[in-house]
């Protein structure tokens, strides 16, 4: 991929995943958030990873965000309106959050082999569903399977927490 | 060039975005919102690392891929649970502020 591309991409993530935190209408921050995932499939696109970028865009900007609106529609949530901030705890929030990305990136700059471009490709990546199935049903069998009961779990849990109690 | 470092960066940014909206926000959607952007932050450096350890076959590190998988599902599962939970406590106080659920505060 072309750095032009990667950076409009990268540009693309972090300005709507920042305006997810900024917006005051849970609305306007879900619809950030999907430009935001759309972004980063495209990021794992470049990667080379098909199959993960279609899977973000099929279940983040698909399913998960179609949740969060209805929820939100739901509960018909507004734009919190003139609550007063509180601009010590906010500064704390930011200089941790802050503190945490400096820390990252120190780490990441005295990584010596991330500097490296990346390697070629000489597979071809197109069959990708196919590698990441054997990987799933070979090697990571059991735990799928787990994945699968958890899966389950959180079915009967939502079931359970939604139901009204009968008075 | 485009290297590993790049996308580790804009992994960190990503994770440090989310954190910080965990932190800022007080509505608890936003919080969840923030949490899969965190959760997204790692599934990106999952993927650049994947990327970057080409087998002996030709091909990326499936095993970080896999894995990202398993984020993915996990990740719906909890946004599931967390809205129904989220529903279940709306319908109980009318409210979805941080600030006004305190009654487990010390």
């Amino acid at each position: 991929m072309s750095p032009f591309l990667f950076w409009v991409f990268a540009l693309l993530t972090l300005i709507f995943g920042a305006a997810v935190v900024i917006n005051r209408n849970p609305v306007a921050s879900a619809l950030s958030l999907v430009m935001s995932f759309l972004g980063l499939a495209a990021l794992f696109m470049s990667l080379n990873a098909y199959f993960v970028g279609i899977i973000q865009v099929l279940v983040y900007a698909g399913a998960v965000m179609v949740l969060f609106l209805f929820i939100i529609m739901l509960l018909d949530l507004r734009a919190e309106e003139g609550r007063q901030i509180n601009w010590l705890a906010s500064a704390g929030g930011v200089a941790v959050a802050l503190i945490l990305f400096g820390q990252v990136f120190s780490v990441i700059n005295h990584f010596a082999i991330a500097r490296k471009r990346f390697p070629p490709l000489p597979g071809t990546t197109i069959d990708d569903v196919r590698n990441i199935g054997a990987a799933l049903f070979g090697n990571y069998n059991l735990p799928f399977q787990i994945v699968g009961v958890l899966v389950l779990v959180a079915t009967i849990g939502v079931v359970l927490l939604s139901k009204r109690e009968p008075r | 060039m485009i290297t590993l470092a790049d996308y580790l960066i804009v992994s960190g940014i990503l994770f440090a975005i989310g954190f910080a909206g965990v932190m800022l926000r007080r509505n608890v959607i936003i919080i969840l919102m923030s949490l899969e952007l965190m959760l997204n932050a790692a599934n990106l450096s999952l993927v650049a690392f994947s990327r970057f350890r080409v087998g002996p076959t030709g091909l990326p590190d499936y095993n970080a891929q896999v894995f990202v998988f398993f984020i993915i599902t996990v990740a719906a599962a909890e946004v599931a649970v967390g809205l129904a939970i989220l529903v279940a406590l709306y319908r109980a106080r009318q409210t979805t502020d941080v600030n006004d659920i305190s009654s487990l505060k010390f």
